[in-house]
């Protein structure tokens, strides 16, 4: 809200031509970020041939169709795609929050042996990418017995995903005045639940924050739904789009309403966390 | 309500020393407030007792069982802090209830013990307020509540009026007292204001550096401190403290000689000094008087504060530098002006070179302007 209102002239015109500017480089970044999308969703609904023909055109009564959506929801798994890619999404997104926010407790409030330690393993985990293990990971997972399952993507996402929320967490935790656990402590709370009753409460914003940047990279991801679980009872959204992207012809209607279909959850997900996310964004620079 | 001893107690952060081995008794339902300078470390010896941080060294008992590394919760004392520590997502009710509901009391024990609590502080009224719609004045309440709710063995408060404004903070000082003689709790208070340890302490503890100065009731820190540092500490405005050289010593009255080679009378006992001894000389501000006629001085005024039913004025006393003296506040001196001024010689403290009091002879003990 505060965030807002500095954008909106207050005092006099000086504030005018400032407040243009800021709004043409957010509207320019807007288009170019919205661009692709629109891209994809009109071109969804259009024929083949118009797809290629004018790909910017709006679909008319002439190019319009719905065959591509068909073919996705007929001819693949689609629900069952969707339903792999959300249980992922969510159980690994659950797990991220509570652990993060579990490990940057811990790593802020206590001192112990390690703790510089594992602070800087943290550190270290946002830096290199976990795609330079994906062979470890892979013989890791095979030994296991968890290769095809969903188990084995939960895991790795905890993984890639657990590090910056960490690092994000403990930054809001460190915001929170000391009296305040102290206080716990006096009234005979015991630490679990000054974690669950004071601590997560008080989270939630940042929890936002971080769910959403992790839960994007996770339903995106490509990489290892098609190394750790490509059977076909595992597979999610984005591994069964690729299913229409054939060697040699690709039914682009499919693949574009694939596409679409699969925006959508994340929309629905985000909008949740949205307003949850402003506030956490705003909370930490405007007190 | 319970008692507490202090054992010689040490803490130590890494390798800064910060208490030296702190000694007290509190009695049961004792008011006691410690005092002292900034960093002196009255909060950390506070949180000694609350358990929030270990001792370092020494014993510490509460109802004469030693609670050294038990946990707050064990210890059965409630802490309030400078800053409220509200939980900010809970209201007044939840706030005040949520100790009670953690440790497994029922609903309707909780909720009597919390409205008898938020009766007694006048907040039954804001119990579903969340802590941001409150002022500062009725968080205080709350935090003071949320201590009361768990009924105690001891309170523990550091600072707990001093973030809020003056008129305040008078009001809730008296509230304070009023609230200590119902409960009749052992308190342990922290405070930087001398007005708030003068008025609500039975016992002050004036600190210095990690190590107690004086323990004593109010009056009699103001009118016996035992070192230069609790006498210029305690009373307001400061006691002014002038260079005196002993030119005759005795065991009920001494002869001074100030910079200026005027010559002072003081009823102090001096036998264990020789004459040449270098000491300090103590008076408070409103012990000297306008038509005093012994150890007269001259001076101009400097400055005059009027604060109504009295004022102050600064005089400049040539050499020695400049005193503070309490008037009536119809005065009528200006800042310019010429006075003459003395004090009795039983109103005289004097100190040695190590900053120990000497002891006074017959010293006036009315606290009373003289004017
Ligand atoms: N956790 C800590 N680590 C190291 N030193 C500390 C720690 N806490 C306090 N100190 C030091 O101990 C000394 C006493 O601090 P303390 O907070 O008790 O002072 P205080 O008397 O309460 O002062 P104030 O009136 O300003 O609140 C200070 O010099 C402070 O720097
Ligand atoms: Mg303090």
């Amino acid at each position: 809200m505060k965030l807002l209102n500095r954008f909106i002239p207050s005092s006099g015109m000086r504030q005018v031509p400032k407040s243009v500017t800021v709004h043409a480089v957010l509207l320019a970044y807007t288009v170019i970020a919205l661009f692709p999308i629109i891209v994809v969703v009109i071109n969804a609904f259009k024929e083949r041939r118009a797809i290629f023909r004018d790909p910017l055109d709006l679909p008319d009564s002439d190019s319009f169709t719905l065959v591509g959506f068909q073919q996705v929801l007929l001819r693949s798994d689609f629900g069952l795609y969707s339903w792999n890619s959300l249980v992922v999404t969510i159980l690994a997104v659950g797990l991220v929050l509570l652990l993060g926010a579990m490990a940057a407790w811990a790593l802020t409030e206590y001192k112990f042996k390690g703790n510089l330690l594992i602070t800087f393993l943290f550190a270290m985990g946002i830096m290199i990418p976990i795609r330079l293990g994906t062979v470890s990971i892979l013989s890791l997972m095979v030994n296991l017995d968890l290769v095809n399952t969903l188990t084995a993507l939960v895991l790795v996402y905890i993984a890639q995903g657990l590090p910056l929320a960490v690092y994000i967490l403990s930054e809001f935790v460190r915001t929170i005045p000391k009296e305040l656990t102290e206080a716990a402590r006096c009234d005979s709370v015991s630490e679990y639940k000054i974690f669950f009753c004071v601590i997560l409460p008080l989270l939630k914003p940042a929890m936002a924050t971080v769910a959403v940047f992790t839960m994007i990279p996770i339903w995106n991801d490509l990489w290892f739904p098609l190394i750790l679980a490509p059977g076909e009872e595992t597979r999610t959204i984005t591994l069964g789009v690729q299913q229409f992207v054939g060697q040699y012809v690709t039914d682009w209607n499919s693949v574009l309403s694939a596409l679409t279909l699969a925006i959508v959850p994340v929309l629905i997900l985000y909008t949740i966390f949205s307003r949850q996310l402003i506030r956490g964004l705003t909370s930490g620079a405007v007190k | 309500m319970a008692s507490v001893k202090l054992n010689n107690i040490k803490k130590r952060f890494g390798d800064v020393d910060v208490l030296h081995g702190i000694d007290l008794d509190i009695k049961d339902g004792e008011f006691v407030v410690l005092i002292g300078e900034s960093g002196c470390g009255k909060s950390t010896l506070l949180r000694l007792l609350s358990g929030l941080e270990d001792i370092t060294e020494g014993d510490l008992y509460i109802d004469d069982e030693r609670v050294n590394g038990r946990s707050p919760a064990k210890r059965g004392i409630a802490m309030v802090f400078q800053s409220y520590a509200l939980y900010p997502h809970m209201n007044v009710f939840k706030n005040m209830a949520f100790g009670l509901k953690i440790s497994g009391k029922d609903k309707a024990f909780v909720n009597n013990k919390v409205m008898e609590a938020a009766k007694k502080l006048k907040i039954d009224h804001l119990l579903e307020r969340l802590p941001r719609e409150l002022s500062g004045g009725q968080r205080q309440r709350v935090a003071i509540g949320r201590a009361i709710v768990r009924d105690p063995k001891v309170f523990l408060f550091d600072e707990p009026l001093s973030n809020l404004d003056a008129s305040l903070r008078v009001q809730t000082r008296v509230e304070l007292g009023k609230l200590h003689q119902e409960l009749k709790a052992t308190v342990v208070y922290v405070t930087h204001d001398q007005v708030e340890a003068m008025t609500l302490g039975d016992k002050i503890v004036v600190m210095n550096k990690g190590r107690v100065e004086q323990v004593g009731a109010p009056l009699d820190l103001y009118h016996h401190p035992k070192t230069q540092f609790v006498a210029g500490f305690i009373g307001s405005p400061k006691m002014n403290f002038l260079k005196a050289k002993i030119s005759q010593s005795g065991a009920e009255n001494t002869q001074l000689v100030l910079e200026s080679g005027r010559v002072i009378e003081a009823s102090v006992d001096t036998s264990s000094l020789n004459q040449g001894d270098i000491v300090q000389l103590g008076m408070r501000p409103e012990h000297m008087a306008l038509n005093c006629e012994s150890n007269i001085v001259e001076g101009k005024v400097t400055l005059i504060e009027h604060l109504g039913e009295l004022s102050y004025l600064y005089v400049d006393i040539g050499q020695e530098g400049e005193m503070v003296l309490k008037v009536d506040g119809d005065n009528q001196h200006q800042a310019g002006d010429k006075i003459t001024f003395g004090i009795q010689p039983n109103r005289l403290y004097l100190f040695d070179h190590q900053g120990k009091a000497l002891t006074r002879v017959n010293a006036h003990t009315s606290a009373a302007i003289l004017l």
